[in-house]
């Protein structure tokens, strides 16, 4: 059963459009717990307040559904799922039609079938672009419905010309409004589970479109990047901006050293797009599969991703030296963390005047893309110009981000191209490589080794637990007191989490902190964050410390640039693979990765947070604002020459 | 008042404050007791018993609770409440701030269809002046515990916000969207609250029910259908206009009330409404005959039918929020077959999917637009077989 527990407390949806959550419903005495329906002859008990498809479910019957989506309030405007309710003149939606009164459904009568048919073919009618040339061939619902319900022929026409130009302009997304059936879900996406707001449809009748302000290119609007959308998209009308055409031209061209860095959540979910079930982790298979492609060098992100607990966990406790010892009062407390590229174009876009709380790290990928250009060339005696820097991303907005224009501190772009995981699948698929059956290898050597801290940066809560795991260990010498290393109370999907880890004993240069209490906390998705950023605004982060927040429901493995579809119970499994791999790796903190104690000792040789540091590592940002137009926001840097 | 309009309740005449005090002198339950025993039902067309929604209203629960007064008359061929705003908006709204006694509501919008903005003045000059009186506002009539308020909203031309919750949605500044329902607007309305959505026509007929009494009002009109009903009559006919006419009248009064000759057909209840012919012009206004809204556009015998179902059609293309799926796709696909018709290419195969769509789309759609939109053509095809340019075998099909 659908229990929405991402968006269900979240504002902005129109009160219409929000689910009506069963416990609420029994609060109210005067009606009582539980409600008993028939669904073709089926007796169905289920909490009042439940959904027709909801309660449908329970005993296994299939309603059809398209605008509907678990993670996203209610539309009930595609009509697919209409259903007979007894009593009521007109067919239902399913999907919004709450359960309040002993009631009798028919799913499949003759009226429903009639309707569902004839409803499949006028979506059809205007969903241009042919199937086998479309990203979402064999993961279209729209296709799959069309073949349940057997549409064989375009019973009310077929439109063959183009109505819209495609929007191409984002670095990370590109929208076909031909092939959109405005379900909107991208809508809903947008304005209800991140609250960014960049979509709505405009105009009437055939005319209504989903649109952005004014109808801007995507790339002038302030869209964050996150692909949230892309992934909950039923047909091809979102995808990414494909970076693949790129990527083999650089493997084919043997004047190329190509490097590709992988982020930790891809490999929890690259699985899926070889039928293997959510949750089945890849790494290895994936590494052997790059190298077959033609990846010179295939290696691990978690690797910066330690580097970046080291250089955004000291960053955090020199802020806290400077503001409790000092008594600076320009330090900005608590700190958040910038891994999230869709995070940090967020706070740009909609709180420009909080930058200074964001860390000046820059993240993991652009970490590694300004060490392989500048530590990796030298010591292989390879001319950075020659490298093309690849990360494997689960994201989308990372493709953004390394075309931010700043990021270029090697001296070239430091990270060439960002692939999705869906990208990659496509690659894999199209070498014939079979993934779930290939022979396991380690990453290579020396850029090839993560610790489990880096590791679980792919979940929701994995920077806080990594960082907490260093930052303890640094301040009072000793491990941290959980069991196996497991911080539980950051781990869950709740929206927004809190913990308190006490410092009991703290080592000399750390005296200032010892009998404090490490207050931190930790949100994903942007509708959080923004809740996160109204407590930062009311002072109930008031004597907080440090707050994650990951841009995507779930963190990292529940990115834009991961496997469709998604809901909750993947987003677990995925969540669940990444925190059993990290159980199975020796090195579990991020201050004890070798390699990272190799840099420290040969490259950056000032520390964390020093001046070789500050100079590859870090970053600044750019104050954006929400006004499109003149004032300012110009969403994007412009493409720089390579 | 320089026209002296007639008619049994609306246009009988009331002085100001004479429904108000008369509530305001009766216990809530009293009140909403009375609009209920006169059996008034909603004059939008839907005819949902008024007494039935303010009871809802009153009996749910919320901290705020809402009236609001739909004045985008936006069907085809109605124009009785831009009558009813100029000349009895007192009425109006004193049937709203009774509605707000009753529901227990402390504010009230007007939302006037965007058309009507010239209108804002007057309707201000009015409120103000209520305001003035203390009909309106702080302790209204000097009753301490009982504040309401009515503001004007304007909409901006779109038909679907005539549909109550769209126009919720657009009043709270959204999109106008139908919403989904359940929940009603009574339980679940403007900003989450309680709300009462009623006509202009059931607002101004409120005070009259009130003062005069549920028996005298409910003396008018047929058994089911109490009271009567404002008509905007419009078409081929000498005296056009606005009429007031008890519940229970036919086609045949109406055409001679408005000295129509040569009637071939009567659209009631206008684009969404049906085609009524000649030979049923026995029919009556009636929730349970021919429901209306209001409008009823006569038509002569040099009028083309499918000309005029087609404009419907065109109207529907034009309108639909374009939310849902049979709507916004299916409107398209009747004006092609509509096309078709008229041309007389309509195949037989087509003439099934005519129907075949017409029903899923009066069954389908999320709200009444959609599911009204392809009666016309349906009441065209089934009443009208000569007008439509049709096979001899086609035309039996039509004679299910």
């Amino acid at each position: 059963m659908s229990k929405k527990p991402f968006t269900q407390n979240t504002s902005r949806a129109p009160v219409s459009q929000r689910s009506q959550p069963a416990e609420q419903v029994k609060n109210k005495h005067f009606l009582g717990g539980m409600v008993t329906v028939t669904i073709d002859h089926m007796e169905v008990k289920v909490p009042m307040g439940t959904t027709i498809l909801d309660a449908a479910r329970t005993v296994n019957i299939k309603i059809p559904t398209l605008c509907h989506h678990d993670d996203l309030c209610l539309a009930g405007v595609c009509r697919v799922c209409v259903v007979e309710v007894e009593g009521q003149r007109t067919l239902q939606a399913a999907c919004s039609y709450p359960l309040f009164h002993a009631t009798k459904v028919k799913t499949y009568s003759p009226r429903v079938r009639r309707a569902r048919h004839n409803i499949l073919n006028l979506l059809l009618k205007n969903h241009i672009g042919e199937c086998y040339s479309c990203e979402k061939n064999n993961n279209c619902e729209l296709q799959k419905l069309a073949e349940e319900y057997g549409v064989t022929e375009y019973k009310f026409g077929h439109r063959d010309t183009p109505r819209y130009a495609r929007d191409e302009s984002s670095f990370s997304l590109v929208r076909d409004m031909d092939k959109c059936v405005l379900c909107k879900r991208c809508v809903r996406t947008c304005i209800d589970m991140q609250e960014v707001g960049v979509l709505e449809s405009i105009n009437r009748g055939q005319e209504t479109k989903i649109s952005t302000y004014l109808d801007k290119p995507l790339n002038d609007v302030i869209c964050i990047n996150c692909g949230q959308c892309v992934n909950r998209c039923p047909t091809g009308a979102l995808t990414e901006k494909s970076n693949v055409d790129d990527i083999w031209k650089a493997i084919d061209d043997p004047e190329k050293h190509v490097v590709i860095q992988t982020a930790p959540s891809p490999r929890a979910a690259m699985g899926e797009e070889f039928g293997l079930k959510p949750g089945t982790s890849v790494t290895k298979q994936m590494n052997t599969a790059l190298k077959r492609i033609g990846f010179d060098k295939v290696f691990d992100t978690n690797f910066t991703a330690d580097l970046t607990i080291m250089e955004e966990g000291t960053e955090l406790l020199l802020r806290l030296k400077k503001a409790l010892v000092d008594k600076d009062p320009d330090i900005k407390l608590p700190q958040f963390t910038s891994c999230s590229p869709g995070w940090v174009k967020y706070m740009e876009y909609f709180y420009p005047d909080k930058l200074d709380y964001l860390s000046t790290a820059k993240s993991p990928q652009q970490m590694f893309g300004a060490l392989i250009k500048t530590w990796y060339a030298r010591k292989h005696d390879i001319d950075p110009k020659n490298i093309v820097s690849v990360s494997l991303m689960p994201c989308t907005a990372k493709k953004f981000e390394c075309e931010r224009p700043e990021m270029d501190d090697s001296g070239l772009q430091d990270v060439d191209y960002a692939l999705t995981t869906r990208e990659l699948a496509g690659m894999i698929k199209e070498c014939g490589i079979d993934l779930p059956n290939l022979p396991k290898s380690n990453f290579d050597d020396p850029l090839g080794i993560g610790s489990g801290a880096g590791l679980i940066f792919g979940a929701t809560g994995g920077v806080m637990e990594a960082a907490i795991r260093t930052a303890y260990e640094i301040v009072t010498g000793e491990e941290i007191p959980f069991e196996k290393l497991r911080v539980k109370p950051v781990r869950g999907m709740k929206g927004v989490r809190k913990a308190e880890v006490p410092i009991k004993s703290a080592k000399k240069e750390w005296k200032f902190l010892e009998g404090a209490t490490l207050k931190v906390a930790v949100g994903h998705g942007t509708a959080n964050a923004r809740k996160l950023m109204d407590m930062l605004a009311s002072g109930d982060l008031q004597g907080y410390h440090f707050v994650e927040v990951m841009a995507c429901p779930g963190g990292c493995l529940g990115g834009g640039g991961q496997p469709v579809p998604t809901s909750a119970e993947i987003r677990q499994l995925r969540a669940n693979a990444i925190y059993a791999e990290d159980e199975t790796l020796t090195v579990r903190k991020s201050h004890e990765n070798p390699i990272v104690q190799q840099i420290y000792a040969e490259f950056l040789t000032e520390g964390p947070c020093g001046h070789k540091s500050h100079e590859l590592l870090h970053t600044g940002y750019t104050v954006r604002g929400k006004w499109i137009g003149k004032q300012g926001a110009s969403p994007s840097g412009k493409k720089k020459k390579r | 008042m320089e026209t002296q309009r007639q008619g049994p309740i609306i246009f009988s005449g009331i002085a100001p404050d004479e429904g108000l005090k008369a509530a305001l002198g009766q216990s809530r339950a009293d009140v909403i007791g009375e609009v209920r025993n006169s059996q008034i039902k909603g004059r939008g067309g839907a005819g949902f018993p008024t007494g039935v929604k303010w009871n809802l209203a009153a009996t749910a629960q919320g901290e705020r609770k809402f009236i609001v007064c739909n004045a985008d008359e936006g069907e085809p061929g109605t124009f009785k409440d831009r009558v009813l705003l100029k000349e009895y908006a007192r009425t109006v709204f004193e049937g709203m701030v009774i509605a707000g006694y009753a529901v227990g509501a402390q504010h009230g919008y007007v939302y006037l269809r965007g058309e009507y903005r010239s209108f804002g003045p007057h309707l201000e000059q009015v409120l103000q002046q209520m305001e003035d009186e203390g009909a309106l506002g702080d302790a209204i009539l000097g009753k301490k515990d009982f504040h309401f308020d009515i503001e004007i909203r304007f909409g901006v031309g779109a038909y679907v916000c005539g549909e109550e919750s769209a126009l919720i949605e657009s009043l709270e500044g959204y999109r106008g969207e139908a919403r989904n329902r359940p929940p009603f607007p009574t339980n679940t309305g403007l900003h989450g609250s309680p709300t009462v959505v009623n006509n202009v026509e059931t607002f101004a007929a409120v005070p009259h029910i009130i003062a005069k009494g549920a028996e005298w009002f409910a003396s008018f009109g047929t058994e089911k259908s109490k009271g009567s009903k404002l008509l905007s009559v419009s078409g081929d006919c000498r005296k056009p206009g606005v009429y007031e006419v008890p519940f229970g009248t036919s086609i045949k009064q109406i055409l001679k009330m408005v000295e129509a000759e040569d009637t071939k057909a009567v659209q009631v209840g206008g684009a969404s409404g049906t085609c009524v012919p000649k030979k049923e012009f026995g029919r009556v206004i009636a929730y349970e005959d021919l429901s209306t809204g209001g409008s009823v556009i006569v038509f002569n015998s040099r009028r083309s039918l499918i000309d005029v179902v087609h404009n419907f059609l065109e109207f529907f293309a034009e309108e639909s929020c374009g939310q849902c799926t049979p709507c916004r796709e299916g409107v398209p696909v009747l004006l092609e077959y509509a096309e078709k018709l008229r041309a007389g290419e309509l195949t037989r195969n087509e003439l099934g999917e005519v129907y075949s769509l017409s029903e899923t789309m009066q069954l389908a759609s999320k709200c009444g637009l959609g599911q009204s939109a392809p009666n016309a053509l349906v009441s065209i095809l089934e009443k009208f077989p000569k007008e439509c340019p049709l096979s001899t075998s086609q035309r039996k099909e039509l004679v299910r």
